[in-house]
């Protein structure tokens, strides 16, 4: 369990204190509410959450894809990257335009693979002219040289009979040979960021864990940082390094891996991780967190899962709880790491279930 | 102890072909047999283009199976279906199916949606009795009967899927096929609909046959499971032989490609995989062999030797 090396000079991306809303038909929505967020040279930070809690929002803000009706109302993205003169520069995302942050990061320094990729293929085009297409967009490419490199990509992303591939469409592939078309287009230009919007809901089990292992293994060799936006906690634990977990657009809890999955400290983490199925003990129902997520059209007021949370405190419906730092790299946004708050321990079946999962560790090493 | 049990749902041979042109037909479901118990839960597993999905239609007859026999409660609704015939199985048998936005229909109110069924097959005296019977399925599903003047499109996901199976039982039916019926909902979601499911099994005694390619959610709810690949059941058994004794090579793999949610495990670990060419597994002259009573797995003898010497 060595901790991953954080230098400045590394960091690619810091998000600080995003705060966007959507101007909507029944009112204002507050989407999300000062989000704070570091990503590293080579680091996989998984963001976790709910639909609805802001992971996607946040994201499309990076890309400069967000819907026309979101208003980013404060905060900064700095995006740190190496221009082609080998010059490190920086940007704020937030302070450009869409339109430029469309021809200058988005696809070429910053780079998207979508859940379904059915929809995020052109169905009428050769797989290989789309690969093509943001090279000759972005890197100027000769159309001679960009066929190459689409053939030296198909191979990279494990599919077999490149040239072959690059002259068929979209609907002659399966599933998981066109996620691997969207990563070759993703991979396409070089990108410093990668994004990875639930690359796996749309596939299935077997497939889903050769996707991931690609997706590593392509990170490693071109030393890629990478962002996963999941609700499935197996998928986090195989990739990320990093995990922040968000609700109701706020982040509630962040961490590296082993202090989120090993010493989670918030109560909705505590029902995310025991909401998971587990394979090795078979009780008799599952574990449900009750009740829904909160309606971010109405102003929240304290703790917005104060009303689904079973531990909370008489503070929780009144102040926002502040980030606490409960030591390493975990910050908790709970009351209940207060000094002054009372000692509560997580439910006695996950606390059982996290033992269990160290001592595999622990076997396992 | 299934054995001397009557099984409601005996599917024998059963063969679903589509035929895509003159000289290429697709053998979706390729000769599969299985039987399913009164008040048990079957799941059906296996990657996408399987043939689950389309098993799940061949018996509900949404498809018409090109061979074999269905023996559902005693009557044979497979071959050409006489009205009586017809009439049990769409009343006895309901669908739950994957994506709760599309199977509803938009235009209707939820309760509109959930009496059609009774009304087309006139279950009903009264219409306060029609009513009657919608609030308490409603209730049943958790939802509140204020909700039953609303369209399907003023709910969440996991709300619309509570709809689409107030809808199924409403019926009161004696199997329920539910295909994919969590895959489109969040994990937290997922868990309730399951707790439903079972909570509505404990008190009704339905029977599930419950398809689905994760296996996770599969093992919370299944008595049974049945592992299917390339239109065939390569192995079937009760839940505990499948999850601590698989001899197939395609449902270990399956079974090693679940994430386990422990970081420091889920990162050594590499998911084997199964290459049904490169290991030579022949499906067409594989016999069901005998593991245990209830544990089956399609075969030849010398892969299963084989089998077994790798482990």
């Amino acid at each position: 369990m060595e901790a991953v090396k954080k230098d400045k000079k590394d960091r690619v991306l810091s998000v600080r204190d995003l705060n966007i809303t959507f101007k909507t038909a029944y009112g204002i929505v507050k989407a999300i509410r000062g989000v704070r967020l570091d990503l590293f040279k080579g680091e996989t930070i998984a963001i976790v959450g709910e639909s609805g809690s802001g992971k996607s929002v946040t994201v499309k803000t990076i890309l400069g894809i967000l819907d026309s009706n979101g208003i980013i109302d404060e905060g900064s993205i700095i995006f740190n990257y190496t221009d082609e003169n080998g010059q490190k520069q920086s940007a704020d995302l937030v302070a450009m335009s869409q339109k430029d942050i469309r021809s200058k990061f988005c696809g070429k320094r910053i780079a998207m693979v979508f859940q379904d990729p059915m929809t995020s293929l052109d169905p009428t085009m050769m797989i290989g002219k789309q690969i093509m297409q943001p090279m000759v967009y972005h890197l100027k490419l000769s159309k001679k040289e960009a066929k190459q490199r689409a053939i030296e990509l198909l191979e990279e992303v494990g599919i077999d009979q490149p040239e072959k591939r690059f002259r068929q469409y979209p609907h002659e592939l399966s599933g998981g040979m066109r996620q691997r078309v969207v990563i070759a287009i993703a991979l396409s230009c070089n990108p410093e960021i990668l994004i990875c919007d639930e690359p796996t809901t749309a596939l299935d089990v077997t497939i889903q864990a050769k996707i991931l292992e690609l997706i590593k293994s392509l990170q490693k060799k071109n030393n890629i940082s990478v962002i996963y936006i999941t609700h499935d906690l197996g998928v986090v634990a195989k990739v990320a390094d990093y995990v922040a977990v968000m609700y109701a657009g706020r982040i509630v809890e962040k961490g590296n891996i082993n202090e989120i999955f090993y010493d989670p400290r918030h109560p909705y983490t505590w029902g995310l991780l025991s909401s998971m199925p587990d394979t090795d003990t078979r009780s008799k129902r599952l574990f449900t967190i009750p009740g829904s997520p909160p309606n971010l059209l109405e102003k929240v007021k304290g703790d917005a899962f104060a009303v689904r949370n079973p531990f909370a405190l008489n503070i929780d419906f009144r102040e926002e709880p502040p980030m606490y730092d409960v030591g390493g790299q975990h910050r908790v946004a709970s009351w209940l790491c207060d000094a002054r708050a009372p000692k509560v321990e997580m439910p006695a079946d996950l606390k059982e279930r996290i033992e269990k999962m160290k001592q595999e560790a622990i076997a396992y090493e | 102890m299934s054995e001397n049990r009557q099984p409601l749902l005996h599917v024998e041979n059963l063969k679903q072909y589509f035929r895509v042109s003159k000289t290429f037909t697709t053998k979706a479901v390729d000769g599969i047999s299985f039987d399913i118990y009164e008040g048990e839960t079957f799941g059906l597993v296996g990657e996408s283009g399987s043939g689950k999905s389309t098993t799940g239609r061949s018996i509900i007859r949404l498809y018409d199976p090109t061979d074999g026999k269905i023996v559902f409660d005693g009557i044979d609704i497979s071959g050409k279906l006489s009205k009586e015939a017809e009439k049990h199985l769409r009343t006895n048998m309901q669908m739950i199916f994957q994506d709760p936005m599309a199977c509803l229909n938009p235009r209707k109110k939820v309760k509109e949606i959930i009496a059609q069924g009774l009304q087309i097959h006139h279950k009903y005296e009264t219409k306060e009795e029609l009513n009657d019977k919608v609030n308490r399925i409603l209730d049943k599903v958790g939802l509140s009967a204020e909700q039953a003047t609303r369209f399907p499109h003023q709910f969440s996901g996991g709300q619309r899927q509570r709809i689409g199976i107030a809808r199924a039982l409403v019926m009161n039916p004696k199997l329920v096929i539910a295909d994919e019926c969590i895959s489109a909902l969040d994990v937290s979601i997922q868990a309730q609909v399951v707790n439903l499911m079972r909570d509505i099994q404990d008190e009704l005694g339905t029977t599930y046959l419950f398809i689905a390619h994760d296996l996770s959610m599969v093992k919370y709810i299944s008595d049974r499971i049945g592992v299917m690949h390339l239109g065939h059941i390569v192995e079937t058994g009760t839940t505990d032989e499948i999850f601590q004794n698989p001899i197939h090579p395609y449902t270990r793999a399956l079974l090693s490609a679940i994430p386990h949610p422990n970081p420091v495990v889920e990162k050594a670990r590499i998911a084997l995989s199964y290459d049904k060419e490169k290991e030579g597994v022949d499906y067409v002259s594989a016999t069901q062999h005998r593991i245990t009573d209830t544990h089956y797995v399609l075969a030849t003898e010398e892969d299963l030797k084989k089998w077994y010497k790798k482990k």
